[in-house]
């Protein structure tokens, strides 16, 4: 009780708005957040205090009043209003993009970064082989400038792969 | 190579390709909603008078000849702008206007329509906003052109300034006559008689 009217005091809806039967008013809320407000567009019509909202709401029940299902009265905005009205549009074979562009988008980025990983794997080994097969040994200990390391680990490879007399 | 290239070039081309779809999403009035009822019946009301008036405004006015729905009040300064059009129109008689007085307090609308003039043929008085909402109203003033069969051709959101109604509605009209120009090839009668309670001073 206190609760609800802590979130009545928060909201737009007008005290006499609000349905005697609280299991209608609660299905009625529910409907009124999935709904847009026409002239307000970022909220539902359970957050504004637009006129059109306030009116949109006032159908919302009366049509629970009349007994209509909640499919019912979503349809009977989305004729007058079409898919806009819909805070969440209606997954259907031409809304399709809008509910898998993410995922699409997710899946190409994934394949960018496992096609990425390979072609660096793949061009690591092919430098190992560049490198082993057009300079010998001798450019790499007269080249000061080159790491150590790296210096250490091409010989290695290359001696023991395609120079087998310098071991 | 090439391979190679393009998949450094593709994330950068796909990120432009997007920067410049949404930089023109952005261009566009997040205001016009794209309706759902052109080429749909008008929706069936029956609307009383307003006052000073005797004849309201009914669906059943809307068939036998094109016409213009406008909905308007005299709360909204869109009207306002939108009205001397509205008297051009009118006094050229190139089309019937009918008039939704949407959400006025009793009174204001007649009122309003006695200082400024009234190009209305008809005139209903919607006080709930219910007929609005079947038309599917997103604010005033909006106009819709009505067919001779009374089906919604065409919506203009907003006032109707002299270019507007030159360059989109009088073509749309124009179109419409010809469509039912071709119609009555068939043979039939014209438009049936004009009932209007003409201009109120």
């Amino acid at each position: 009780m206190a609760l609800g009217m802590m979130s009545g005091l928060a909201l737009a809806v007008d005290p006499d708005e609000i349905l005697d039967d609280p299991a209608l008013e609660a299905r009625a809320r529910e409907i009124s957040r999935e709904l847009r407000c026409i002239t307000c567009q970022s909220q539902s019509i359970d957050d504004s205090d637009a006129p059109l909202a306030k009116d949109l709401r006032l159908i919302v029940r009366e049509r629970l009043v009349a007994g209509d299902s909640d499919q019912e009265i979503i349809a009977f905005m989305t004729q007058r209003y079409g898919d806009y009205v819909l805070l969440k549009p209606a997954l259907r074979s031409d809304t399709a993009i809008l509910w898998f562009a993410p995922l699409i988008a997710f899946g190409a980025a994934l394949g960018g970064v496992f096609f990425y990983f390979r072609q660096i794997q793949k061009n690591s080994f092919n430098d190992d082989r560049d490198i082993s097969s057009q300079y010998n040994d001798d450019m790499y200990t007269e080249n000061h400038c080159t790491d150590d390391l790296y210096k250490d680990n091409t010989h290695k490879d290359g001696g023991d792969t395609d120079n087998p007399e310098t071991t | 190579m090439i391979m190679r290239r393009l998949i450094f070039i593709a994330p950068f081309a796909a990120f432009t390709a997007l920067v410049i779809y949404f930089g023109l999403g952005l261009q566009r009035d997040p205001s016009l909603i794209p309706t759902v009822l052109i080429d749909q019946p008008a929706p069936v009301f029956d609307l009383p008078a307003i006052e000073g008036y005797t004849e309201g405004f009914s669906s059943d006015d809307l068939k036998g000849e094109i016409t213009l729905v406008n909905i308007f009040g005299s709360w909204c300064v869109g009207c306002r702008v939108e009205h001397p059009v509205l008297m051009e129109i009118a006094e050229r008689g190139d089309i019937p206007i009918m008039g939704i007085d949407w959400k006025d307090p009793p009174g204001a609308g007649a009122a309003w329509l006695q200082r400024f003039g009234d190009p209305y043929t008809r005139i209903g008085d919607d006080f709930a906003g219910r007929v609005a909402i079947d038309f599917g109203i997103t604010g005033a003033p909006e106009t819709f052109v009505v067919d001779a069969k009374g089906r919604i051709r065409y919506k203009q959101v907003g006032p109707i300034t002299p270019q507007i109604w030159r360059e989109d509605i009088a073509p749309v009209i124009q179109e419409l006559r010809n469509e039912s120009a071709e119609n009555d090839l068939a043979g039939s009668d014209g438009a049936g008689d004009d009932v209007g309670p003409g201009a109120g001073g």
